[in-house]
């Protein structure tokens, strides 16, 4: 695939305004399925735990999950949108393997939340109102894995592999009205958008929000038109922008790329686009089907949904705090510099930071394990930070370095285990033997093997130079692999140089 | 009066996969534009003051308990297909795309 010409990002600006738009699928953590009642859990073994109505047989039909409907309302409240007195389903059809059924139930023109506005911050202090035009309620498809190409992908392959686990599981997709306005800072409000979008279904509680399980999946619309132009540009979709990074420069890129094109005297293909995350590019995919070809109609299997208004009222008055409120309350709770902050909410991780500390951690420790060793090991694994460990974990790790059970080089060997999945941070360290020790029969078995190699040092402490000790110390954390209690150790030292 | 052309007829066959010969187009070209002109005869009746009918029973919001309940096991579920790897099923290179 040969790479786009790209221009210059500052310069594409000059020339170009960009406008962009976002779909967000939820994916909500009801205990059942949105149409059936096979389980909705993530993991299982391909195939199983599915009802005939997920395989899409003949003779099925479908029920909605009354559950699925609350939290999809919650949500709609939560976007600030309006619920619809009366919405429904539709079928979209297509065919394609990932349905047995040949069509997807989602909705189409009556969703059930419309006409929102979310506030989003970015970290340079700028403030968005992000307008959203609609969330509706809809099944996941099944997942493809194609085989027999040289790299997995749909180009090459030879045939396809089909797990319908997560047929059926009920989603919320968002969709915002174009985005103007956002200039330079456009990929950073996409991401910042859908970090933030994270957040809400997170203090909802409706949903995992594992990036790494496709909870939460984004595809970013971007258009570009000549500074003075009324008239919108034509769009691309990027599909397959799954982690909070890739948002950004999937963003950046299209800009970029549509620039160069259009300045050569070009015109943008409408057509979804894929995001590599190994090759930072997007390619073609395939052309953009217009809404007519799905050949929408009103699902004949569901009937209407009418929320009564004290349901509404009663979801409402549950709603949790808004974000940009939050995000106040946080700042002034955790008492961090405005940099401390920003490093928090630039990785998408005051959710986490927020309740590590409910689970007991110091603001302090929060923020200093998940921006910073999480936030290495994630990077350097290509993951998102937020799914490397839970805020349970990482308080758990706090507890023990504030217990002085780990020091912060054994505390991060326990991190390592974490993000492995070997098990909570106790575990851990019981399993690897990585606690700082503190027995005294060990520690002095040491201190003896290291005073051999230095017995002047006594004789130093006793003449007052008691930072000689730090050489036995040095030498007994060596002996340890760093696990001795430094501080009993050089208590030894000197009960030692004054018994002697 | 709103004519359907062959052009689209063509486009809704390949849309719903069904291979149509040249003589079929043409035959359904007509009958599909009868059906427009009688679907047609209806909305002349249907005017703005007539909400439209999508589901003839009078009944909303049939909810289900958010509980497990039965499932297939893996082989159950794989019964029917014409191939699978043991746990998942095979369909053969798919040309498109995923929605």
């Amino acid at each position: 695939m040969a790479k786009a010409a790209l221009m210059d990002y500052d310069r594409a600006l000059e020339l170009f305004e960009p406008v962009i738009g976002l779909e967000v699928h939820v994916e909500l953590n009801t205990k059942t399925k949105m149409f059936s009642s096979s389980p909705n859990s993530f993991g299982r073994e391909p195939n199983t735990g599915l009802a005939p109505l997920d395989l899409g047989l003949p003779g099925t039909l479908p029920v909605v999950n009354g559950e699925a409907v609350k939290y999809s309302i919650s949500l709609g409240l939560a976007l600030g949108c309006s619920i619809a007195e009366s919405s429904r389903f539709a079928r979209k059809n297509y065919f394609y393997p990932d349905l047995g059924k040949n069509y997807q139930i989602s909705q189409y023109d009556e969703p059930i939340a419309y006409e929102g506005e979310v506030e989003i911050e970015l970290a340079n202090g700028r403030v968005f109102q992000i307008p959203i035009e609609r969330a509706h309620m809809e099944e996941d498809a099944g997942k493809l894995t194609h085989m027999g190409g040289a790299t997995g992908r749909i180009q090459g392959a030879e045939y396809s592999l089909v797990d319908y686990n997560r047929a059926g599981v009920p989603l919320v997709e968002i969709v915002t009205k174009p985005i103007y306005g956002t200039e330079g800072d456009a990929p950073e409000v996409a991401k910042t958008y859908v970090q933030t979008i994270r957040d809400i279904v997170i203090a909802l509680g409706i949903s995992d929000a594992r990036m790494e399980h496709g909870n939460i999946r984004c595809d970013a619309n971007v258009s570009l038109r000549p500074r003075g132009a009324e008239q919108l540009g034509t769009r691309t979709e990027t599909k397959n922008v799954n982690s909070f990074r890739s948002i950004e420069r999937a963003v950046r890129y299209e800009i970029q790329r549509q620039a160069q094109i259009l300045a050569d005297g070009g015109a943008i293909t409408q057509e979804t686009r894929h995001w590599h995350e190994d090759t930072g590019a997007t390619s073609a995919g395939r052309p953009k089907s217009d809404a007519d070809d799905y050949r929408y109609f009103p699902e004949p299997d569901l009937l209407p949904v009418q929320p009564s208004a004290e349901l509404i009222a009663e979801l409402r008055a549950a709603l949790p705090e808004p974000p940009a409120a939050r995000r106040r309350r946080l700042k002034a709770e955790w008492g961090f510099t405005d940099l401390e902050f920003q490093d928090v909410a630039n990785g998408g991780l005051l959710t986490e930071v927020a309740l590590t500390v409910e689970a007991g951690a110091s603001p302090a420790a929060a923020r200093k394990w998940w921006t910073g060793e999480l936030t290495r090991l994630a990077n350097a694994a290509g993951r998102e930070t937020a799914d490397l460990a839970t805020p349970a974990q990482v308080a758990e790790l706090a507890a023990l370095v504030e217990a002085g059970t780990l020091t912060d080089r054994l505390a991060r060997q326990v991190l390592e285990g974490v993000v492995a999945g070997e098990g909570s941070p106790q575990q851990i360290v019981d399993a690897r033997g990585l606690a700082v020790v503190s027995d005294d029969g060990a520690l002095i078995a040491a201190i003896d093997a290291a005073l051999a190699q230095q017995p002047d040092v006594l004789e130093k402490i006793r003449d007052g130079k008691v930072q000689a000790a730090g050489a036995v110390i040095g030498a007994v954390m060596k002996a340890m692999q760093g696990k001795a209690d430094a501080a009993r150790v050089r208590e030894l030292v000197i009960e030692r140089a004054a018994a002697e | 009066m709103s004519e359907i052309s062959a052009e689209q007829v063509a486009h809704l066959a390949n849309l719903a996969r069904i291979a149509l010969t040249e003589d079929e187009i043409q035959h359904l070209t007509a009958e599909l534009g009868q059906i427009m002109q009688a679907v047609e005869q209806v909305s002349q009746v249907a005017t703005a003051d007539v909400v439209p009918t999508s589901h003839p029973i009078p009944l909303t919001n049939v909810f289900r308990e958010d509980v497990v309940g039965e499932t297939l096991t893996q082989q159950q579920a794989l019964a029917n297909a014409p191939e699978s790897d043991g746990s998942r099923f095979i369909v053969s290179a798919i040309l498109g795309e995923e929605q």
